[in-house]
């Protein structure tokens, strides 16, 4: 068992796990700390669901320690169970149960007392906006409710530790919000650690204190929104042409102020102190080299523009990484 | 969402999570399995059905012929322990368990500290459960028809109980394959075994009127024993030695059939 430091809520040192030979999560170190809403922001297939299975004790890591709530995952795994509560990518429900059984069924198990489940159960349906429908079997609720009642189902026993994967993946605009609104109150009001797994940008912008950036299974950057996005500069020229991208690069590149030229495709993201300053600049250079320009945007970074300058690709992209299905 | 105060709404004490124990973690999925029962009406039909069916077929067409080559021979209470077995053989939930784990809900339940242990003996005990309250109407029928348990109410009972525990022995194979394959049509393909348990043995003759190869066969059929076991309490009354083979029978099978399954659990929640 590894030595946590007292406000970790979650540890992990040297974190692997293989399937058949192709690693899914390569040497993952995290320290999250109590309270802390912890973005794990990857495209499909980067590692992140693998990792919170290793956390959440579904699946034995392959070298490295973890640990939640002060517990090793590999040697203590009902402990962390006791101090975690789950939400899975895909709603984990039993469609035949009604929303009350489901949650009542879920309370029996980590052993609350029958007097106050009752209460709880309808708190929790009525804190997920979900009482009309708690007696009906959970096959008739829409895609958002089955996610509020996952979400729900996760918070019964009001546990330290909340792992969220990919909450808001499928759900409608209002939907979403209400789940990040809910994740934002968890926080503040309970104090509770979220460690929340997303490919969405804007998602962990929203909600997480600190985001680690994982690709191919390694973490490849991690710290503030505002930090990772202030690491490649002030402000983004986007420019999309009418040809080949790579051709213009050099010309940028001799623009003064400008930090750092990527191009993909016939998409140039560039970096600079002063975008306000340099766009001039940028649009004579582009001119002058007879390439067509479609668009020429001046923005603040955002998160892609992070994973880009890092990986080299946007994170939005279709991932060929190992990942569990398909190593099974 | 409604702003509701789930910090504490009935003490931070009473919300502390503990381990709830393994008789109270059974008792739990038992429950939730029998509740599903009534909304899978469907897979309890069927077996029934067969059941009643083949004991008044096989009794109507086989009598008259089976009583004249075996004088003294009641086919009728014959009969009732092979209609008890075609009803509670293969009634299991693996079925059940197998969506659960395609559906996710199967790793919820691991998320929580319930005994690993209890996810599948709940199912079991629900599927018990089924199984003896299975035989109550085909006893039912016997009764109509004229069967009289020689073993009298007690004998009832203990027939009942052996049916039960039988089913729990069968199904553990349909256990073993879902856990295994988490696929629905391999555990339909469990049903194969069905057959050769319970028609390569004495169903509808005497072993004394079987060829020569089937009543080798049916001399390694565990279920033969059962069937004689069964209808010891029928047609002889407290035959102290049919009945531990037939226990016995039962417990081998079982023994197969729960290694199976348990070591596929194990492989399952290794396997993640």
């Amino acid at each position: 068992m590894c030595t946590t430091t007292a406000s970790a809520a979650i540890r992990t040192e040297g974190l692997v796990r293989q399937f058949n030979g192709l690693t899914a999560v390569d040497k993952v170190d995290l320290e999250i700390e109590k309270g802390e809403i912890y973005g794990f922001l990857g495209p499909n297939g980067a590692g992140k669901t693998t990792t919170v299975r290793m956390l959440c004790t579904l699946l034995a890591p392959t070298e490295g320690v973890a640990t939640v709530a002060g517990f090793d995952v590999a040697s203590q795994p009902g402990e962390v169970r006791l101090h975690i509560g789950v939400a899975l990518q895909e709603a984990a429900l039993d469609p035949k149960q009604t929303g009350t059984e489901l949650l009542r069924l879920q309370g029996l198990l980590y052993g609350l007392p029958k007097s106050v489940l009752r209460k709880r159960v309808a708190d929790l349906g009525e804190l997920m906006d979900l009482t009309d429908a708690m007696e009906r079997p959970i096959e008739t609720y829409s895609g958002g409710m089955k996610r509020r009642l996952d979400l729900a189902a996760a918070l019964v026993h009001n546990p330290d530790v909340l792992f969220l994967d990919e909450p808001t993946t499928g759900l409608d605009p209002v939907s979403r919000a209400r789940v990040w609104e809910e994740v934002r109150r968890l926080n503040r009001d309970l104090g509770m650690t979220i460690f929340l797994t997303t490919q969405y940008l804007e998602e962990a912008d929203e909600l997480a204190n600190r985001v680690g950036i994982i690709d191919q299974g390694r973490i490849v950057a991690e710290g503030t929104p505002t930090d990772l996005k202030r690491s490649i500069g002030s402000d983004v020229i986007f420019v999309r042409l009418d040809g080949d991208a790579a051709s213009v690069c050099p010309v940028i590149e001799t623009v003064p102020g400008v930090q750092s030229v990527e191009a993909r495709g016939n998409e140039i993201v560039i970096t600079t102190e002063n975008g306000a300053a340099a766009i001039s600049p940028v649009a004579v250079a582009l001119a002058s080299c007879e390439v067509p320009v479609r668009d020429l945007t001046l923005r603040t970074p955002t998160l892609d523009d992070v994973f880009l300058e890092l990986t080299g690709t946007h994170i939005e992209r279709e991932d060929t990484a190992p990942t569990e299905e398909a190593a099974k | 969402m409604t702003t509701v105060d789930v910090v504490a709404p009935v003490g931070a004490d009473a919300l502390r999570p503990r381990s709830a124990g393994l008789l109270h973690d059974l008792a739990s999925i038992a429950g939730r399995a029998l509740r599903a029962v009534p909304r899978d009406i469907e897979s309890v039909i069927p077996p029934i059905f067969i059941a009643l069916f083949f004991f008044l077929v096989n009794v109507a067409t086989m009598q008259t012929a089976i009583e004249a080559q075996a004088p003294g021979l009641d086919y009728k209470a014959f009969q009732m322990a092979t209609a008890i077995l075609l009803g509670v053989t293969g009634v299991s939930r693996a079925y059940a368990l197998v969506l659960d784990i395609q559906n996710g809900y199967f790793d919820r339940l691991l998320l929580t500290p319930v005994r690993r242990l209890a996810i599948l003996l709940g199912h079991m005990a629900a599927d018990v459960t089924v199984a003896c309250a299975l035989t109550v109407p085909i006893l039912v029928l016997g009764f109509i028809m004229g069967v009289r348990f020689e073993s009298g109410v007690l004998g009832v009972l203990v027939f009942i109980m052996i049916a039960g525990l039988w089913s729990l022995a069968f199904a553990g194979f349909g256990y073993a394959i879902a856990l295994k394959t988490g696929n629905p049509a391999a555990v339909q393909s469990s049903f194969l075994l069905f057959f050769p348990f319970l028609f390569l043995t004495t169903s509808y003759v005497p072993r004394s009127q079987l060829s020569d190869w089937l009543d080798t066969v049916a001399g390694f059929n565990p279920v033969t024993y059962l069937l004689g076991g069964l209808r010891s309490l029928v047609m002889e009354g407290w035959e102290w030695d049919e009945l531990a083979k037939a226990l016995l029978a039962v417990a081998l099978v079982g023994a197969v059939s729960m290694s199976l399954c348990f070591a596929a659990l194990r492989g399952r929640i290794r396997r993640g």
